[in-house]
């Protein structure tokens, strides 16, 4: 039987996880291509018009895959971690790809809910077997097996300070780590924050990493950061927060803010995310205010242009440069 | 201490009467207008949702005429509002105001951090708990009475005889409301209400177009910011009916579940097939509410939500299968700073022809026998 897996939203957080796990339970996983035009083209008309970019790609995604399998994974994330949410439109997302494509196979959505505790990661598992009518042993071979495989993705991210993509070949196996390329860097440090579903999509985040890359930019994204530190982070704010990507988004930007030194940041957000509406100003606010670090504030949706986003991005990189060359030929005297 | 709070419809009549029996100060923002508007809009972040823009109107508002505590509520997600009072918090502190702000956080099992805020906004020294419950019974008999007059004034505006009439009654009762002092003035006034109505002069044997109105809470209690929707209808001969009432939220959402009464939950099961879980905020109850009405045999609904408010546009993207499955028509109106009154008034002028327009379609069928 195959499976359909989107190349969208949380495939970028756990795609190692769940094609072991379909792998082990011996399902065929077949993958959404990369978002392109006609994805994106796909999604805009499918869904409903004031959702966000991201949530539309994946109905783009969705619409690539339903004719390709027989079932398509779309799970209810509600929580990823205890005692938070991802956001309204996460909750209904089985929902609303039901309600705005009416004739799709069959949907494979099990519930993922961490809000009361991490273990409820074997629940959502075991609630995948009974569905799929697989025994409990087996299950827990895959579940073992694909929890390994999660934990070797998050470590090698944070170890190698990679993006997914520069983890995987073309079959979406891990790479050896030896074969990882070495990184040139020119010393200007940006803090690249959004979510990962935004910023690791080529398509939708306009190639904004490569182009970084590109330019030596040594990247920090919230993926290369261990938890405990934006665990220290997030204790600046006066309020716990209750979205697990607003979080990570300013627990990383406090900790390096206040930590070490950053040249810059980069927030990308979708239009019209409401979290995001939020934690954007915060964000801002501290940054500018505070710590006066230069920041870029990049609003995706499905009209924005490349070549205006390119300019904005190298205005930015040259404010950088500028500031470093400044600070490294401050004679010591003042 | 003199203490503000933001407005929503009629809220604020219960909220004063609570405090101010406890002897605090209230100083009352004044009445949402498009001056609080372009203050919230201009001080926000650019793509927050309306009610943030209004509350942070109000709340500049209020403390240039004195105030110095605002009084907010939180929540603990995923709706956005529960981060409302910590983002206005710093906001206005950017902009230079001196104020202290009392977020009222729903208890997660830790009861006594929000007894704590109570008390600290209840003037702890004057007032022992038996003070607080009668103002608590005070306030609440005033909701439950707003509320009243509210649906009758929906009932009677679309068959009044003399426009404008029903609502200088309803305005001159909420007005008596307010300054009601005790229970027993209270006791008398709910007596009253129904012979007050219903010496309105009415056309009889009108049976007017019914809607139903359903959406995101703020919008639909606030008449400045759905550019009072429900007076609009009613001049067009509509008769109105809301299933989000202030009464119904604080039963629902405060009360301890053994209390409670099962009917929203009941309600909650129609939303089922369509949204099968909880999404923050009011969008499963607006899919639930769309289809009790259709089952009520309404004529149609109008669907309200502020531009880019997450719970309802899930709920949005439940509307069309709806609209299938059950028959029944549903605008939705998504508002925003730009909302603009002569669009809207068109909107709804073409929206009630169309439903009157149903009616007699069926009402011809009916009586060719077809």
């Amino acid at each position: 039987m195959r499976i359909g897996i989107p190349r969208a939203l949380f495939y970028y957080q756990y795609f190692p996880f769940w094609k072991t796990l379909f792998e082990v339970l011996r399902f065929e996983v077949v993958l959404s291509p990369p978002t392109n035009k006609e994805i994106l083209e796909q999604g805009t008309k499918l869904c409903v018009d004031d959702a966000c970019l991201p949530i539309k790609v994946y109905h783009g995604h969705i619409a690539v895959l339903k004719d390709k399998v027989d079932m398509i994974f779309v799970p209810r994330v509600i929580s990823i971690e205890p005692r938070k949410y991802i956001c309204p439109k996460f909750l209904g997302l089985p929902d609303m790809i039901r309600n705005s494509i009416p004739d799709i196979s069959r949907v494979l959505d099990t519930e993922l809910n961490l809000y009361k505790g991490k273990y409820n990661m074997l629940n959502h598992v075991l609630n995948l077997g009974k569905i799929l009518k697989i025994n409990r042993s087996r299950i827990l071979l895959a579940y073992y097996k694909a929890i390994k495989a999660q934990m070797k993705f998050e470590d090698l991210l944070i170890k190698k300070l990679a993006t997914p993509q520069e983890l995987f070949d073309k079959k979406q196996n891990f790479i050896l780590e030896s074969q990882l390329l070495k990184k040139h860097t020119n010393n200007i440090k940006v803090l690249l924050l959004g979510h990962n579903y935004n910023i690791y999509d080529d398509y939708i985040s306009m190639g904004l990493i490569r182009k970084l890359r590109k330019n030596k930019i040594d990247l920090i994204t919230t993926e290369m950061v261990e938890k405990k530190y934006i665990t220290i982070g997030s204790k600046q704010l006066s309020k716990d927060m209750f979205w697990t990507l607003g979080e990570k988004t300013l627990g990383t930007a406090f900790y390096y803010l206040e930590n070490s030194k950053v040249d810059g940041v980069i927030h990308v957000a979708s239009f019209g995310c409401g979290p995001d509406s939020l934690v954007g100003e915060i964000l801002e606010k501290k940054t500018k205010k505070q710590y006066k670090v230069p920041i870029l504030y990049l609003n995706l949706d499905e009209h924005a242009g490349e070549s205006g986003f390119n300019t904005r991005i190298e205005a930015f990189l040259d404010v950088l440069e500028g500031r470093k060359y400044l600070e490294d030929n401050l004679s010591a005297h003042g | 201490m003199k203490i503000t709070f933001p407005h929503m419809g009629n809220i604020y009549i219960p909220l004063k009467t609570i405090f101010e029996s406890l002897g605090c100060e209230v100083i009352l923002p004044p009445p949402c207008s498009k001056k609080t508007l372009e203050l919230g809009v201009a001080y926000s972040p650019e793509f927050a949702c309306l009610p943030l823009k209004i509350n942070i109107g109000n709340f500049i508002e209020a403390l240039e005429k004195g105030a110095d505590t605002i009084v907010m509520a939180g929540g603990v997600g995923p709706c956005r509002f529960g981060y409302y009072g910590e983002v206005q918090k710093e906001i206005l502190k950017d902009l230079g105001f001196n104020f202290e702000m009392i977020i009222l956080e729903p208890p997660q099992g830790n009861f006594i951090d929000l007894l704590n805020k109570i008390r600290l906004i209840t003037n702890r020294n004057n007032n022992g708990v038996k003070d607080l419950i009668k103002a608590i019974r005070i306030g609440w008999k005033k909701a439950l009475l707003l509320d009243e007059i509210e649906k009758q004034l929906f009932k009677y505006r679309p068959r009044e005889r003399c426009k404008g009439q029903t609502e200088k009654v309803y305005n001159s009762l909420v007005k008596e409301i307010l300054n009601a002092k005790c229970e027993k003035e209270l006791a008398l006034l709910e007596t009253q209400i129904h012979d007050v109505f219903s010496n309105i002069s009415v056309i009889k044997n009108l049976t007017p177009v019914k809607v139903g109105i359903v959406g995101e809470i703020y919008t639909v209690l606030e008449p400045f910011v759905n550019l009072n929707i429900e007076k609009q209808l009613g001049e067009l001969g509509v008769e109105v009916y809301r299933n989000i009432y202030i009464t119904d939220w604080v039963r629902e959402n405060l009360l301890p579940s053994f209390i409670r009464s099962q009917d929203h939950n009941i309600m909650l099961k129609l939303a089922e097939p369509y949204i099968n879980c909880f999404v923050g905020g009011h969008g499963q109850e607006s899919v639930a509410q769309i289809i009790n009405f259709s089952k009520m045999g309404f004529d149609g609904v109008i669907h309200l939500l502020p531009f880019t408010c997450m719970p309802e546009i899930v709920a949005k993207s439940a509307i069309p299968r709806i609209n299938q499955e059950h028959h029944i028509p549903v605008m939705t109106i998504v508002l925003d700073e730009h909302s603009a009154e002569t669009g809207f008034r068109t909107r709804l002028e073409a929206f009630v022809d169309m439903l009157c327009h149903n009616r007699e379609v069926k009402n011809n069928a009916v009586l060719s026998g077809n």
